[in-house]
C-alpha cells in the first residue's frame, strides 16, 4: 500500500491533482467536464503515439519517425479519400502502410544491424520528403476532403467524440497486451536484459521489429485521425511532435534504457503534457511559454526518476555509471 | 545491435599493413563517395565548377561543422547532445537583446558564446553531476532553451544588427576563402589535436568504450563528460554568432532541425552512434559530403525537402552498405 502511494505513477498522479486544482482555484471552468473531455480529446493523438513509442523504447530503441509516418500516412489517406475510395477501406489503408513504413524501420534494425536513433533519423526525413514528392508540396484542404471522412473523428458517442474512443480503445487494448500476452511480456525482457531473453527463447531482433510496426501501425491510425479532424494534409502536419511523443514517454517514467515503464505511466505523462497545453490559454499565459515549461517538466521528470531509481544499501565505490544511465541502446 | 548474436572470432594470422588499413578505412570510402558526388555535381550543372560557387556552398556545412566536431566526441563518449539547435536559438536570443540594449559587437559576440557555455554547462550539470542519460536530459533542455527564446521572442524577431557584425558571417578573410571556412578549418585542427593527439582524447575513446573500466583506471569520467558538454555548448555559441550574422536577424525558429543534420553529419562521418569509435577527420568528409550534396540538388532547383530525402538516404546507405557487403 505504501509504496502504491509513493510509486513513481502516483507522484505523477498528484503532480496533475495539484496542477489542476491549482488551475481550478482561479478558473473553475477548466474543470467542468466539457472542458475536461476536451483535453482529453485534445491529447488523443498523443496518447495513441506514445503507446507505440513505449513499446519500442522497452525494446531498448527509440523511433523519431512517428510524427513524419503520421504525415504521411495522413496525407495518403486524404488522397484516397479524394479519389473515392469508401471511408471502410480508407482507415485500414492507413494502419497497413503506418504498419508497412514501421516494418521498414524494424527491418532496417532487425536485419541490417542500424542502431534505431540512426534509422529513424533517416526515415523520417525520407517519409517527409516522400509527401512532398507526392503532392509537390500542395495542400489538401477541407473542401476536397469527404464529410463522411471529416465527420468521425467528431462524431459523438455516448458523450465522447469517436477520436477519444480511439485513444480509449488503443489503451485498453495495450493495457492487456503489455500485461497478459507472451509479445507484450517479451518487450519488457529484450529491454531488460536481452541475453536472457536470448536464453528464454526470445528472438530479439523480431521482437524489436515488432515493436516498430506497433508504432507505425499506431502512427498510421492517427494519421488518418489527426488529418481528419484539422481537415487539412501538408507537409509539415505535425512537425516536430516526435519530441513531444518522446517527452510525455519520459515524463510517464518509461526508461530509455529500456524495460521499464507500463501503460499507465505513459498516459499520465500524456495527461500531463495536455493539461500544461490546454491551461495555458485558460489562465491566459502566452502560448510561446508552453515550449520552456514541457522542457522543465521533462529535466524535472527524469531528475526524480533518477533519485528514485537510485540503489539503496551502501556503496563501496560509487557507481559513476549505472546501468540505467547508459545510452540508448540500438 | 544489442542483441547478443553469437560471433566466430576471426582471428587474422597477420595485422594488415598501414597502407591496406587506410585504403579500407572508413575515410577512403567517404573520399570515394566525395569524388563521385563532386564528379556527379560537375557534368550535372554547368555553373557547379566555379570558385565562388563552390565557396557559397560550404556556408551550407561550416556552422554545422562547427558543431559536428564537439559532437562527434561527445558520441564517441557515449552521450548525445540533442539541444544544440536551441542553444544556437538562445545565444542568437541573447546577441539580440544585448544589440537592442545598445552594445557593440564585441558584447554582441561574448554574449553568444557565453550563452552557449552556460547551456553547455547546464546540460553537462544534469548529465555528469546528476548522472542522467543525455538523450533524454537533452531533449528536455532542447525544448527549456528554444522554449525561453519563444518567450522572450515571442513571434518578433531581432533585426538591425550592426554593420561589422556582419563580418562573422559574410566576410571574406582572404580571397574566396570566407571567414566561417576559415574558422571551420582552424576548429578542425584544435578538434584534431584535441581527440587523437592528447591524454584527454584518448580518456573520451576509453569512455565510450567501458566507463565503468575508466573509472577503475582513474578517468575522472564525470568531469570529461562535463567538459564535453561545455565543448559543444561553446561550439553552438560559435555557431550562433556565424549564423546570425549571416542572416542578420534572429528568431525564436532559427536553425530549427539543425541537430538532426548535425548528428547525421557526424554519424556519416563514421563515427559510432554507440560510442567509441570515430576521427575528426571522417567528420570533416561528412560535411564536406553534405555540403556537395545540398549545393549540386540546389543548382539542379530541386526543393530542399527532396535534399533532405537524398541526405536521410545517404545517412542510412552509408551505415548499411559496409554492414551488408561485410557480412559473413
Amino acid at each position: 500500500m505504501k509504496a502504491a502511494l509513493t510509486s513513481r505513477d502516483a507522484l505523477l498522479t498528484y503532480a496533475i491533482i495539484a496542477m489542476t486544482a491549482g488551475i481550478a482555484y482561479r478558473f473553475p471552468a477548466f474543470i467542468t467536464p466539457s472542458s475536461l473531455a476536451n483535453t482529453f480529446n485534445d491529447t488523443a493523438p498523443l496518447m495513441i503515439l506514445v503507446i507505440g513509442q513505449m513499446i519500442v523504447i522497452l525494446t531498448k530503441c527509440i523511433d523519431l519517425s512517428v510524427a513524419a509516418t503520421l504525415a504521411l500516412t495522413g496525407m495518403v489517406a486524404a488522397l484516397l479519400d479524394g479519389a473515392g475510395v469508401p471511408l471502410a477501406l480508407v482507415i485500414p489503408a492507413a494502419i497497413a502502410l503506418g504498419a508497412i513504413l514501421g516494418m521498414i524501420n524494424g527491418l532496417l534494425v532487425w536485419r541490417v544491424g542500424i542502431p534505431s536513433i540512426v534509422v529513424t533519423l533517416g526515415t523520417m526525413t525520407i517519409y517527409r520528403g516522400v509527401i512532398f514528392l507526392m503532392t509537390n508540396g500542395k495542400w489538401v484542404n477541407a473542401h476536397e476532403m469527404s464529410d463522411a471522412f471529416k465527420a468521425l473523428p467528431r462524431l459523438h458517442v455516448l458523450g465522447l467524440p469517436m477520436m477519444s474512443w480511439g485513444a480509449i480503445a488503443v489503451i485498453a487494448v495495450f493495457a492487456v497486451v503489455m500485461t497478459r500476452t507472451v509479445l507484450g511480456r517479451s518487450f519488457y525482457a529484450v529491454g531488460g536484459n536481452p541475453h536472457a531473453a536470448v536464453y528464454a527463447g526470445i528472438d530479439v531482433g523480431r521482437t524489436q521489429f515488432a515493436a516498430f510496426t506497433i508504432s507505425g501501425a499506431l502512427a498510421g491510425l492517427v494519421g488518418y485521425l489527426w488529418v481528419s479532424r484539422y481537415a487539412v494534409a501538408y507537409v509539415d502536419v505535425a512537425g516536430g511532435f516526435e519530441l513531444d511523443v518522446v517527452a510525455a514517454c519520459v515524463i510517464g517514467g518509461i526508461s530509455i534504457a529500456g524495460g521499464i515503464g507500463g501503460v499507465r505511466g505513459a498516459i499520465l505523462g500524456c495527461i500531463f503534457l495536455g493539461i500544461i497545453k490546454n491551461a495555458l490559454p485558460v489562465i491566459g499565459v502566452s502560448p510561446f511559454w508552453q515550449m520552456a515549461i514541457s522542457g522543465t517538466a521533462i529535466v524535472l521528470a527524469v531528475a526524480v526518476n533518477a533519485l528514485q531509481n537510485r540503489p539503496k544499501g551502501r556503496l563501496i565505490l560509487k557507481p559513476d555509471v549505472p546501468p540505467s544511465a547508459q545510452k540508448v541502446q540500438a | 545491435m544489442s542483441a547478443p548474436q553469437s560471433q566466430n572470432r576471426h582471428l587474422p594470422d597477420r595485422l594488415q599493413t598501414p597502407m591496406a588499413r587506410m585504403l579500407r578505412s572508413w575515410e577512403a570510402l567517404l573520399v570515394v563517395v566525395f569524388i563521385l558526388i563532386f564528379t556527379a555535381n560537375s557534368f550535372a550543372s554547368p555553373y557547379f565548377l566555379n570558385v565562388w560557387n563552390l565557396s557559397d556552398a560550404t556556408f551550407n556545412f561550416t556552422e554545422k561543422a562547427m558543431i559536428a566536431f564537439a559532437m562527434a566526441m561527445l558520441i564517441i563518449a557515449g552521450e548525445i547532445d540533442l539541444s544544440v539547435a536551441s542553444i544556437i536559438a538562445l545565444a542568437s536570443t541573447a546577441m539580440g537583446l544585448v544589440m537592442s540594449a545598445g552594445y557593440g559587437v564585441p558584447v554582441i559576440v561574448l554574449a553568444g558564446i557565453a550563452t552557449g557555455l552556460i547551456c553547455g554547462a547546464i546540460n553537462g550539470a544534469l548529465v555528469a553531476g546528476m548522472n542522467l542519460p543525455s538523450i533524454v536530459v537533452t531533449i528536455g533542455t532542447m525544448s527549456l532553451f528554444r522554449g525561453v527564446s519563444f518567450i522572450i521572442l515571442g513571434d518578433q524577431a531581432f533585426t538591425g544588427y550592426p554593420k561589422e557584425f556582419a563580418f562573422f558571417g559574410q566576410g571574406y578573410v582572404f580571397w574566396v576563402i570566407s571567414f566561417e571556412l576559415f574558422l571551420f578549418a582552424v576548429t578542425a585542427v584544435i578538434f584534431y589535436i584535441l581527440l587523437h593527439r592528447t591524454n584527454f582524447g584518448r580518456t573520451i575513446y576509453v569512455i565510450g568504450n567501458n566507463p565503468v573500466g575508466a573509472l577503475f583506471s582513474g578517468v575522472r569520467v564525470a568531469r570529461v563528460r562535463f567538459i564535453l558538454f561545455l565543448l559543444t555548448g561553446l561550439m553552438s555559441g560559435v555557431a550562433a554568432v556565424c549564423l546570425t550574422s549571416r542572416l542578420g536577424s534572429t528568431r525564436p525558429s532559427i536553425a530549427t532541425g539543425m541537430e538532426l543534420e548535425i548528428i547525421t553529419m557526424v554519424v556519416l562521418g563514421g563515427v559510432n552512434i554507440l560510442g567509441g569509435s570515430g576521427s575528426i577527420l571522417g567528420v570533416v568528409l561528412a560535411a564536406f559530403i553534405m555540403g556537395m550534396v545540398t549545393f549540386g540538388i540546389g543548382l539542379l532547383n530541386v526543393p530542399g525537402i527532396v535534399m533532405s530525402i537524398f541526405l536521410g538516404l545517404l545517412l542510412i546507405a552509408v551505415i548499411a552498405a559496409p554492414k551488408l557487403i561485410w557480412r559473413k
